[in-house]
């Protein structure tokens, strides 16, 4: 079979149309930089705060506060009023060859060819089955994106009383969608010692939501031939299990990249973050195809995928006009406690990552960090930063760090005392 | 064609059929061939939602029966009888072949024995393969093989759709699909038998009990005591489909006495299945996966495949397999009473199901029932294809150019489209429930479970489901 669908090209493809997505394309096509196309698979451009009806974003890219629905519509109408052209219902279903996706849409299967392609396809939860946690197969198990899907954008009752598996902020947001759905939050579950959410979000929850926490607890079963009925818990000290009567869990946190596109590609992948291996430029090991966003660091806010879609917007740039990849690089590793840095290549000449911060995960809270860089046995540099590490969310140290890391040495290892 | 269906006589059918699994439904499809009122009768709500819908889904040659037995020969002409089956409807297989891998002297030693008993099943076509060949075709194997045994016709097959296309072809012959039929008593009469059920009675001339799990009980209310069902719990890991280039054949191990042991098999859905545990309970409805299953399949799994525990978990499941205290299938006939056994089915139903049907029809008119081939029979139905190896409709430009519901994806990780989701709903045998709908579209069953498609089939399962006829089915056609 030699028919080929048709052909359309594009200077830029952006495939995923979150804040990443948007705002990379909002600012190349403001910056002039050829055709910009975004395409998404789902019905609506935004990306996940279409459904995360809560406020807090927008401050570290548009400088104020607005609701998720609100600012998902903000960045809409950003990169469509710069030229970016936006398809929704538009699935990239595979590649054709390193620079040409194909495509499925109600318009019909075709294939986009592009000078420069950036992935930003953002990540999701874990479900209850990748946690591979045994028991029953109920009705009433979801994911927070599930969740919030329901509520918000369906308008479909959930439950009455909920166990949200998790401490994260999406956990928090979890909650507060639960609550606005008439289910009550009746226990937060977490594996770490305290909530590992932000503090300020930790007191409103306590305050406002009153959502009990179970710390050092896992999840070991789901209960219901038909609705869920209940979880069993333990407590990781004791062993100790208990039941807890639910007709819905949340699943929440426990983030993977959506990283398909990018294994189908054939990208060298990060084995910490699951997805792309990239540089400070936010390119990954194809030419011409950049990644931002969560995809990169599953997951950090959405302002600070935003910030990345604004950085790898330059960088694409850079290569529209004939820009060659930079020197081999040295390679950035994170060791134990932390489980995954972003960006994780370093090449001479090249910009400093996204807002000069590198974003990492931590598996321990340290309240008082101490970070060491490492390299070829000696230490380039030591640390004390004035936040603390703590699980369920991207912890950042300034790339400034690094600054005396040598070119020509081996792989760079970032830890913490 | 609905005129010259066969309609019961005064309300009796000629053979009612117990159990709406792949036993059950070839049956029904097999005698509604012949100018006899045929019902099947299903407990649940949906046809294959027993053991049915939770196997190992592999296409048997029977290589590994037993000689001689009833099993051997109905799984080799099922392989044979379902295999054209699905040319000719659209369920999807995949023949993969399969490697039996030895681990230790003690297997490698029992392969020429294997293969002997495959000759003698009528299999000749499986080798034995030193441990190049078997990482040659298997390189992401764990370490330490040495040896192998192949079966090169070895398949991987939907149960699902297998199910759905006996199921829909039975009725589209005129036999009647009562669902929500659970059978709670029989009264066996001089002319027929009355099956009290859920949803009302049914009578029919003739009884075929293919209840599966349940067919000791059926068996015991016609008054027999000859066998228990115990529920033989299988749990099994469904793999992300990116794991799929790491199992691209069937990676068997040696049978042991406790039985077939663990396998690796893709699915014909693209994703890798790591399974099954096999445990004797004694509920029948304990379908929750373990801890102690998990545990046992993730050992199990390091050896045989490290690289696959690297790779995200889409679906853990349980199944139960009907065993019973008989080495063979029990299929019996009992002429006074007007009644068959078709009991003990295991795993290997899903393969023998059509011989079984051609079986046990045989069975029926050598006890005397009456029957005549019909002269013109509709065609076998053409499923939807959810499987990976032919076009699906998201790639089909000419069927989206016509119906750009078939270019909406609704499902992304499993790529589903709403033209499937709204079929699936109106078809001969819809979907009645999500899950239902899962198992005629794979909506929901990829890596998300629903994270960003959940809410959105559920809405379009809503909207097709209410506002059309594809409503309880039960108590009518009669």
């Amino acid at each position: 079979m030699t028919h080929q669908p048709p052909l359309t090209t594009t200077d830029v493809l952006v495939i995923g149309a979150g804040p990443a997505g948007l705002t990379a394309a909002a600012d190349l096509a403001a910056g002039r930089a050829g055709e910009v196309l975004v395409v998404d698979r789902e019905p609506a451009a935004g990306g996940i705060p279409r459904h995360s009806d809560h406020t807090g974003y927008g401050l570290r890219d548009l400088h104020r506060v607005l609701s998720g629905p609100a600012y998902a519509r903000r960045l809409v109408d950003r990169a469509a009023a710069a030229g970016a052209g936006i398809r929704t219902r538009t699935t990239v279903t595979g590649w054709a060859d390193a620079a040409t996706v194909e495509i499925t849409s109600p318009e019909g299967r075709y294939r986009i060819r592009a000078r420069a392609i950036v992935l930003a396809t953002g990540a999701r939860e874990r479900p209850r089955t990748a946690r591979r946690i045994p028991g029953d197969r109920p009705e009433g198990v979801l994911t927070t994106g599930q969740l919030q899907n329901l509520v918000h954008l369906h308008h479909r009752p959930v439950g009455r009383r909920a166990v949200i598996v998790g401490g994260e902020p999406v956990s928090w947001s979890a909650a507060l969608t639960l609550r606005e759905a008439g289910c009550t939050p009746a226990l937060m579950v977490s594996e770490h010692p305290k909530a590992e959410s932000y503090a300020a979000f930790n007191a409103a929850g306590r305050t406002v939501l009153r959502v009990p926490v179970a710390t050092r607890t896992r999840v070991t079963r789901v209960i219901g031939k038909n609705r869920c009925e209940a979880v069993e818990i333990e407590h990781l000290d004791t062993g100790r299990r208990r039941t807890v009567a639910c007709d819905t869990v949340v699943f929440t946190g426990d983030w993977i990249p959506d990283h398909e596109l990018a294994r189908a590609a054939g990208l060298t992948l990060d084995p910490g973050t699951l997805g792309p291996l990239t540089d400070t430029a936010l390119r990954t090991s194809s030419p011409g195809v950049f990644a931002a966003g969560n995809l990169l660091h599953p997951v950090d806010t959405a302002d600070i995928a935003a910030l990345d879609g604004r950085h790898v917007a330059a960088q694409v740039r850079r290569h529209l006009d004939g820009e060659c990849r930079s020197a081999e690089g040295v390679r950035l590793i994170a060791d134990a406690p932390f489980r995954w840095i972003a960006p994780q290549v370093l090449r001479p000449g090249d910009p400093a990552p996204p807002s000069g911060r590198l974003l990492l995960w931590t598996d321990t809270f340290v309240r008082f960090p101490r970070i060491t860089v490492r390299q070829d046995s000696g230490t380039v540099t030591t640390r004390r930063l004035p936040w603390p590490a703590a699980p369920g969310r991207a912890f950042r140290i300034p790339s400034a760090l690094l600054d005396g890391v040598s070119p020509a040495g081996g792989p760079v290892h970032i830890g913490v005392r | 064609m609905t005129a010259t269906l066969p309609r019961p006589h005064d309300g009796v059918f000629d053979v009612a059929v117990i159990g709406g699994g792949i036993v059950g439904a070839a049956i029904a499809r097999e005698l509604s061939g012949y100018d006899l009122a045929v019902a099947l009768l299903e407990a649940r709500d949906d046809v294959g939602d027993g053991t049915s819908k939770a196997n190992t889904a592999i296409l048997h040659t029977g290589f590994d029966a037993k000689p001689g037995t009833l099993e051997s020969e109905l799984v080799a002409r099922g392989y044979r009888l379902l295999g054209a089956y699905a040319e000719a409807t659209g369920i999807p297989v995949e023949r993969t072949g399969a490697i039996l891998v030895a681990w230790t002297r003690e297997e490698l030693d029992a392969l020429p024995g294997l293969k002997e008993k495959a000759e003698a099943n009528g299999y000749e076509h499986c080798r034995i393969v030193g441990p190049d060949e078997v990482y040659r075709d298997l390189p992401d194997l764990g370490e330490g093989a040495l040896g192998g045994l192949t079966v090169p016709d070895e398949a991987v097959i939907c149960t699902w759709t297998t199910n759905l296309a006996l199921a829909t072809d039975a009725q589209r012959r005129g036999a009647a699909l009562l669902l929500r039929h659970a059978v709670t008593g029989i009264d066996p009469g001089d002319e027929a038998t009355v099956l009290h059920t859920a949803a009302g009675d049914v009578r029919a001339r003739w009884v075929v009990n293919a209840a599966g799990l349940g067919a000791d009980h059926v068996d015991r209310l016609l008054g027999h005591d000859r066998f228990t069902v115990t529920p033989r719990r299988g749990e099994l890991f469904v793999f992300d489909k990116l794991a799929r280039p790491l199992a691209d054949k069937i990676i068997l191990p040696v049978p042991s006495s406790r039985g077939k042991g663990v396998l690796i098999a893709p699915t014909v859905y693209g994703n890798v299945m790591l399974g099954p545990t096999a445990e004797d309970l004694t509920d029948r409805t304990a379908t929750a996966t373990s801890e102690e299953g998990f545990d046992f399949l993730l050992t199990k799994g390091a050896r045989l495949m490290p690289r696959l525990l690297t790779e995200e978990v889409t679906a853990s499941y349980a199944g139960l397999r009907a065993a019973i205290d008989h080495p063979d299938y029990l299929i019996e006939t009992d002429p006074p009473q007007r009644y068959v056994l078709v009991g003990g089915i295991r795993s290997t139903g899903l393969t023998a199901g059509m011989a079984i049907a051609e079986h046990v029809r045989g069975l029926l008119a050598d006890a005397g029932l009456a029957m005549r081939a019909r002269e013109t029979l509709p065609e076998p139905p053409r499923m939807p294809n959810i499987g990976e190896a032919s076009p699906r409709p998201y790639q089909d430009a000419d069927l989206i150019a016509r119906d750009p519901a078939y270019g909406t994806l609704t499902c992304f990780c499993e790529r589903v489209t709403e033209g499937e989701i709204r079929d699936a709903c109106h078809t001969a045998v819809p979907a009645r429930t999500l899950d239902g709908l899962r198992r005629r579209t794979r909506a929901m069953n990829g890596r998300c479970q629903g994270f960003y498609c959940g809410a959105a089939v559920a809405a379009l399962y809503e909207q097709h489901h209410s506002h059309d006829g594809c409503h309880d089915h039960s108590g009518d056609d009669r």
